[in-house]
């Protein structure tokens, strides 16, 4: 597992996209995360839920996520490389394990930065606001959680284009149709189980109550997702020819 | 070789894939099952989700304090509005306080009948928008209605001669001042004519906050008190009105949903005075409107499939391009066609018009039977015009074939899919998920004109009315900009990414 652990990094850190993706994931969430502070200029009185706006970065960081997932396995089929990479590692399920641990490794150093950054911008930018560790904490659990679900998809379908679209049509279009939805329990129910709708519950500090799902809970609809995509790329991989 | 053999050498490509045919026929077919899935009801009875409607179609509010009398044939109507107060809802939880609501109207109209949703003219004083004239709901004339314009004692004219009903005002009773003529095709020979007084739903952004919860609505009254009303013609002898004082039905029922649902209306009513009458009301005589007051589906959101539908066209776009730096096979297309940007416009408009002819398809069948299965389940549908329906399934087939453009534009650009793809959807679908979620409407509004989300707006299927008061965000279905002009934005981001990948092919080895 080392030895596999040890060629994954290698591969990641010579590859020449990877660490402008990292660098990407830091700045698309902080720069959104300055936005959206700088758009909601509200004065005295104001009912937003301002941590989560200090977050909201991370609506853009997870399309960056999702590539590097994406292309940590899917990259590998286009080239044929998985091919030399399972000569090398005829342990299926280890090196899929390998690829899920750097991955995570390095999109969690993205995320802490990223979510950082956000926290201080939305210090500098928003009006006083109480510091609370959840959302912050739970964003870059989140951000983790998508690189997971990204990389399951991806050794699922085998296209890193397939496999962002898929990522980024749950994340994006789903919250947009539950929204749609005339139905309000349906509505509703689809917020609960959206891998983003209910991920991004974690980020909430506000109204608690009126949430379609608690903060916890929603990071837990993610991490479902996250798993059930994990277990969906390993059966494939294991049962089907690279 | 020859353009036309490029065009159909690309067609040859797309259409010999699977994954991308299957994908692009996906794309059709999530649009179609979004849009008619029946699972998407209303609960409302019958009786709620018809509101009433108004001689040209659309779905109207029609709810005011009417006192009239019958006129027969031509005549006319003169009375002097002395004065227009009212009541405002208090949002902080205390009871209502005085002020006039913009759109607070009281006047003189002449209708046929009081049916809710029939054909009438009404020249009014307004809360903040002076003398107007307005007829048949949706048309409305008078000064600027940007303008404020504090409400004045006046006195007012409405004269009906055949189809034509004619509005004058003046400030002494003796020079009057024409205000514009309405044409009310086939109003019959004996109508109604008289004073009323109305006021919308007032709502107000407490803050620009995050999303609307800052912001409420709820029924605001006015009061017009009305001297020496004068008529000329054949009318019948008695002012006929809503028994004063107490909280009538109103002379039009027809509000839909929102004005009903409140068991205990404000106080209205019509008292007669020594030299005339006093006739206070609430509610609107206008076109119903979605949003803050609105409760029913509108074409645009049967259409919801369009975002997950242009998904699988963005990957398709964007790997129909990429996908060939991938195998090296664009070293045989250039090879087989050396024009570079021959190449690139032949990719463009075999992947847009494949898409537009499915999108067309889809949102057509979408647009026609979606409304239908609504119906069944028991949802309101909004009144779209043939026009409009038109309108929003090519501008659905369009914005679909050109985000399919701008897909395999990046994909030339960047030449890696998976990134042609994460860029395509992110600068399309992401700045309209902030939108309608967490920005505020300044920042959204800023938004949908810049980024290609912007030409959601072929999309927007109910107009925004000047003449109605309402908060008309994204989130609600209305855009920024025109149709044609969310169209050109995304036209523009189109042909600079397709120009910018154009430069880079020429200029680059393969």
């Amino acid at each position: 597992m080392r030895t596999a652990l040890h060629a994954e990094w290698t591969k990641l850190r010579t590859s020449p996209g990877s660490w402008w993706l990292l660098v990407g994931v830091a700045a698309a969430t902080i720069a959104l995360s300055a936005l959206a502070a700088v758009a909601v200029s509200c004065r005295a009185g104001c009912t937003a839920d301002l941590p989560k706006v200090s977050l909201t970065g991370v609506q853009l960081g997870q399309a960056v996520v999702a590539i590097l997932a994406a292309l940590v396995i899917g990259n590998e089929y286009t080239t044929g490389m998985m091919r030399v990479s399972l000569a090398a590692v005829p342990g299926r399920t280890r090196l899929l394990a390998a690829k899920a641990l750097v991955l995570l490794a390095t999109t969690s150093v993205a995320a802490v930065a990223g979510v950082a950054g956000s926290v201080l911008a939305g210090r500098a930018l928003l009006p006083a606001h109480a510091f609370v560790w959840r959302p912050v904490v739970g964003s870059v659990l989140y951000l983790e959680l998508v690189a997971l679900l990204g990389l399951g998809l991806a050794a699922a379908v085998r296209s890193p284009a397939g496999a962002a679209g898929i990522v980024l049509a749950l994340l994006y279009a789903w919250p947009i149709v539950a929204r749609a939805v005339t139905d309000k329990a349906w509505s509703r129910r689809l917020d609960q189980l959206g891998p983003g709708t209910a991920g991004t519950a974690v980020q909430a500090t506000k109204d608690l109550a009126s949430l379609p799902i608690g903060p916890w809970a929603g990071l837990g609809v993610l991490g479902l997702w996250a798993l059930g995509a994990l277990v969906l790329g390993w059966l494939l991989l294991v049962r089907r020819d690279a | 070789m020859t353009f036309a053999r490029v065009l159909h050498a690309e067609w040859t490509k797309l259409r010999t894939v699977r994954g991308w045919v299957l994908g692009l026929l996906a794309g059709a077919a999530v649009i179609l099952a979004l849009g008619l899935t029946p699972s998407r009801g209303g609960s409302c009875d019958v009786s709620d989700c018809t509101p009433a409607h108004g001689p040209e179609g659309q779905a109207v509010a029609d709810q005011f304090t009417y006192v009239h009398r019958t006129l027969t044939g031509d005549g006319s109507i003169t009375a002097r509005v002395a004065d227009l107060t009212g009541r405002l809802p208090a949002f902080d939880g205390a009871q209502t306080r005085d002020g006039l609501a913009p759109w607070a109207k009281a006047g003189l109209m002449i209708k046929d009948g009081t049916k809710a949703g029939s054909a009438y003219a009404a020249v009014m004083l307004t809360g903040e928008h002076g003398v107007r004239l307005q007829w048949n709901y949706v048309h409305d004339e008078g000064v600027d209605a940007g303008a404020k314009v504090k409400p004045q004692p006046v006195w007012l004219r409405l004269t009906r001669a055949g189809d034509t009903v004619t509005a004058e005002k003046s400030a002494d009773g003796t020079a009057w001042v024409a205000v514009g003529s309405a044409r009310l095709p086939g109003l019959p020979a004996t109508v109604t004519a008289g004073m009323f007084a109305t006021s919308p739903q007032y709502s107000e952004q407490v803050n620009e906050s995050v999303v609307l919860s800052g912001v409420s609505g709820a029924p605001s009254t006015a009061t017009g008190t009305f001297e020496h009303p004068v008529t000329t013609g054949t009318f019948s002898a008695d002012w006929e009105g809503p028994p004063g004082g107490a909280a009538p039905e109103p002379a039009g029922t027809g509000a839909p949903d929102g004005a009903r649902a409140r068991s205990e209306g404000p106080q209205t009513g019509a008292a007669p005075t020594a030299d005339g009458w006093t006739v206070t009301g609430s509610g609107d005589i206008a076109p119903a409107v979605s949003g803050a007051a609105g409760g029913s589906v509108t074409i645009s959101q049967t259409l919801v499939g369009t975002f997950l539908g242009l998904m699988f066209v963005v990957v398709v776009g964007a790997v129909f391009v990429a996908g060939e730096y991938r195998r090296g096979l664009i070293r045989t297309s250039l090879a087989a066609a050396p024009r570079r940007l021959h190449l690139l416009t032949a990719k463009a408009l075999v992947l847009g018009g494949a898409v537009f002819g499915l999108g067309l398809a889809a949102a057509a069948v979408v647009v026609a039977f979606g409304p239908r299965v609504l119906r069944g389940n028991g949802a309101a549908v909004a009144y779209a015009s043939a026009a409009t329906q038109v309108r929003v399934v090519a501008g659905t087939a369009l914005l679909l074939a050109l985000c399919a453009a701008l897909a395999a534009g990046f994909g030339a650009l960047l030449r890696k899919g998976v990134t042609a793809v994460t860029v395509s959807i992110v600068v399309i679908v992401l700045p309209y998920l902030l939108s309608v979620t967490v920005l505020p409407l300044r920042a959204s509004d800023w938004l949908l004109r810049v980024t290609p989300a912007a030409a959601f707006a072929l999309q927007q299927s109910e107009p925004r009315w000047d003449q109605v008061d309402n908060i008309y965000s994204p989130a609600d279905g209305y855009f920024p900009l025109p149709a044609w002009g969310g169209l050109a934005v995304l036209a523009v981001w189109v042909a600079v990414v397709l120009g910018g990948a154009g430069y880079r092919l020429r200029r680059r080895d393969a």
